[in-house]
């Protein structure tokens, strides 16, 4: 067998130390996945960013002081930290276009649901591409994401708008016109899914759509917290 | 053809006959820039993406004949192969939703999958003939005199390969010259293949003063100009998977040296980028036993520099038993073997050059003698520093440089000791002893710089390493 990530041969060597890590199926080899971060405890309630002290961060105390924002998020949960192993990997994945890296974290992506979701009952919606980007790369990566969770998904939303974030600041950002699309009313509530949760802002324009087509709550599940 | 054997042969010999050829009379773009255009694109494998043309003009080209469609990815009834990299390794492929299979070995130069084609322009491009290109003025040695012919009548009858067999210091550049003056007469294009990158950037100003009035592009992977479109290109061999049948000289230089000889993708794409007709002149010091075998059934043919330009012989290793060099390192002290030698050594005004097998040796070694030698430091593969340390070691602001053995080849300091610390391990194999050998006594002013391997046990490779270095010192007397 070969490492997903970094093609060499994986040895299977069982010590006490990795006895319990990695699962017995590993798809990437020791020191790969001794690279990934997972996130751990303590971390904000409302974004899954790792923090020193505190309930809330900063950035989400200002989204919920904001009377059109509050609540429209329940909560973000995310899998690893962005650390530059991981950077490196979201960009040979995304940017490469080497769609079956996103295998490499199945076990994680799955547990993690587990751990947050398990008892709901939930639709899961990715977070759509242009066709521009869907063209260029060939597939969604947030869809890639969902495909992992055993729960149903739909693509309930489009996009009007590109993704480029352009120089805009946070406040001209937040307050633009929204760039998704809802196509159809919900009625349960939605986990949305994307790959990286950074300002917090793509995933709050598609929640407050959804909210208002019908979902009685939105929460969203990313697999990097970055920031 | 049976069609088992012809199942067979494409699994293991390189194919490229879906490089469509050449076309001999074609009508031009009618672009005012054509020129410009049919230099960059002649001799490439390129992805639409890579093209500079609009839509409409792409497709005005595309549907002449100057512009052939080739399918990026072969399906075979053993699996897939890559026609860029020539991979055809089951677990470097995976699919897209939509089904499409796609190479993951060289994704790193934009994805190509089942559904995308690379394109190949047909129009020939005539280079210029440049008469008495070379400008360079210096006198070749008796040795390097022969091998130059050799390489000279290779360049001038085409078609072959030529393996260039020659020491360590043995002005290999120099060698090339009059061949590449002959191939720039003929209006040929050239291309010097190396391994690294800093060999490439060390190479590009020597070759344009050698040349002045031929264009020369170096690339490689910092390079600014990366559109390749000089008669002489300078490139790092992963450059070259983006050409295809393109150079009528192809020189390879280090030939044995990694990666070249452990990534599969490179000896497919320097064999792709030389045309059929092409002179394939291969260097070394240290030939891979592959060589050495086609040599000694007479396939390769071989021409021997034995000797240093300088004219001095190569200095021979010498043994010193260190039983004790892992136990004292333990305990953050050097071997007593190696500590009397640095005492005593002859002269002590050479800067020593320590190769060590890993990284974490280099950190405690120079600790351990930054007591004794206060300007010293150590470099590694990914050390972030690494150019600057070498070019302080160079100017003599280190005494002393501890090193892995990426600094085994390419790099030349005039006055060295040269010290191997465990030499029996596995990192120092046959051809690493031999090019870390060849670090001492380049400069024709101190051509003894002394070559010793502290050892805890004799391994085959250090033994064959001085037999071979002695061989080619013998061989270098009779020249
Ligand atoms: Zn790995
Ligand atoms: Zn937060
Ligand atoms: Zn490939």
């Amino acid at each position: 067998m070969r490492c997903l990530n970094c093609h060499e041969i994986i040895l299977h060597q069982v010590t006490w130390s990795n006895l319990f890590s990695p699962p017995s199926d590993a798809i990437i080899c020791e020191s790969c996945f001794t690279q990934l971060e997972r996130i751990s405890m303590p971390q904000c309630s409302i974004c899954a960013r790792p923090m020193a002290r505190g309930k809330i961060c900063k950035d989400c105390e200002r989204w919920e002081r904001d009377e059109s924002w509050r609540g429209i998020l329940e909560k973000n949960v995310a899998v690893f930290n962005y650390n530059e192993a991981m950077k490196n990997i979201v960009a040979r994945w995304k940017y490469r276009g080497d769609y079956i890296l996103i295998e490499m974290f199945k076990y994680e992506i799955q547990e993690v649901f587990q751990l947050h979701f398990s008892q709901q009952d939930l639709l899961l919606v990715p977070i759509p591409l242009s066709q521009e980007r869907m063209s260029e790369r060939g597939f969604n990566q947030a869809l890639a994401i969902a495909a992992l969770i055993k729960a149903p998904v739909r693509e309930v939303l489009t996009r009007i708008h590109g993704e480029k974030q352009s120089k805009k600041s946070r406040k001209e950002r937040v307050n633009t016109e929204n760039p998704f699309q809802l196509l159809e009313q919900v009625s349960k509530p939605v986990l949305l899914v994307d790959d990286l949760y950074t300002t917090g802002t793509t995933l709050r324009h598609a929640a407050k759509l959804l909210k208002e087509g019908g979902a009685p709550a939105v929460y969203s599940f990313t697999l990097v917290r970055s920031g | 053809m049976n069609k088992k054997f012809s199942c067979f042969q494409e699994l293991f010999s390189y194919d490229y006959s879906w490089i469509p050829s050449t076309l001999e009379k074609a009508t031009p773009p009618p672009d005012p820039l054509h020129d410009h255009l049919s230099a960059f694109m002649t001799g490439k494998l390129l992805l639409r993406n890579e093209i500079p043309l609009d839509d409409e003009s792409f497709q005005q080209m595309e549907s002449s004949d100057l512009l052939a469609t080739i399918p990026a990815i072969e399906k075979h009834p053993w699996g897939y192969k890559c026609r860029r990299c020539g991979n055809r390794k089951g677990h470097l492929f995976a699919s897209l939703p939509d089904g499409a299979v796609y190479c993951r070995n060289c994704i790193m130069m934009g994805r190509i999958s089942e559904k995308e084609h690379l394109y190949a322009y047909r129009l020939d491009v005539q280079w210029p003939k440049h008469i008495g290109a070379c400008q360079w003025n210096g006198v070749l040695t008796t040795a390097q005199q022969h091998a130059s012919n050799q390489i000279l009548s290779a360049i001038d009858k085409g078609s072959l390969r030529l393996l260039v067999w020659a020491v360590c210091g043995a002005g290999k550049t120099e060698m090339l010259f009059p061949g590449l003056n002959l191939a720039f007469a003929q209006g040929k294009r050239v291309c010097l293949a190396t391994p690294r990158a800093d060999v490439v950037q060390e190479l590009l100003p020597r070759f344009r003063s050698a040349f002045p009035h031929v264009e020369i592009q170096a690339l490689h992977g910092a390079s600014n100009d990366k559109s390749g479109s000089a008669q002489f290109i300078i490139a790092t061999t992963h450059q070259l998977l983006r050409f295809g049948r393109a150079f009528d000289v192809m020189v390879i230089d280090e030939i044995d040296a990694f990666p070249f000889h452990k990534d599969k993708s490179l000896p497919y794409a320097a064999d792709r980028a030389a045309r059929k007709t092409a002179a394939l002149i291969y260097l070394t010091a240290t030939p891979r036993p592959k060589h050495e075998r086609e040599i000694a059934r007479k396939r390769l043919p071989v021409v021997f520099v034995p000797r240093r330009f300088h004219g001095h012989p190569l200095p021979v290793p010498q043994f010193i038993t260190a039983f004790d060099f892992r136990k004292t390192l333990k305990h953050r002290e050097l071997s007593p073997k190696i500590l009397h030698w640095l005492r005593k050594r002859v002269k002590a005004d050479r800067q020593l050059l320590i190769f060590v097998p890993t990284i974490e040796d280099a950190v405690i070694v120079t600790e351990i003698l930054a007591d004794s030698i206060p300007s010293i430091t150590s470099v590694h593969a990914s050390d972030p520093e690494r150019s600057q340390k070498i070019q302080f070691f160079r100017n003599k602001s280190y005494e002393a440089l501890v090193t892995t053995t990426i600094l085994e080849r390419g790099v030349t300091f005039p006055s060295v000791d040269v010290l191997v610390f465990d030499s029996g391990h596995q990192v120092f194999d046959q051809a690493a002893l031999i090019q870390i050998a060849g670090r001492a006594g380049r400069s024709p002013d101190d051509p003894d710089g002394e070559v010793i391997f502290f050892h805890q046990g004799k391994t085959e490779a250090m033994v064959k390493a001085v037999e071979t270095i002695r061989k080619m010192n013998k061989l270098g007397r009779r020249v």
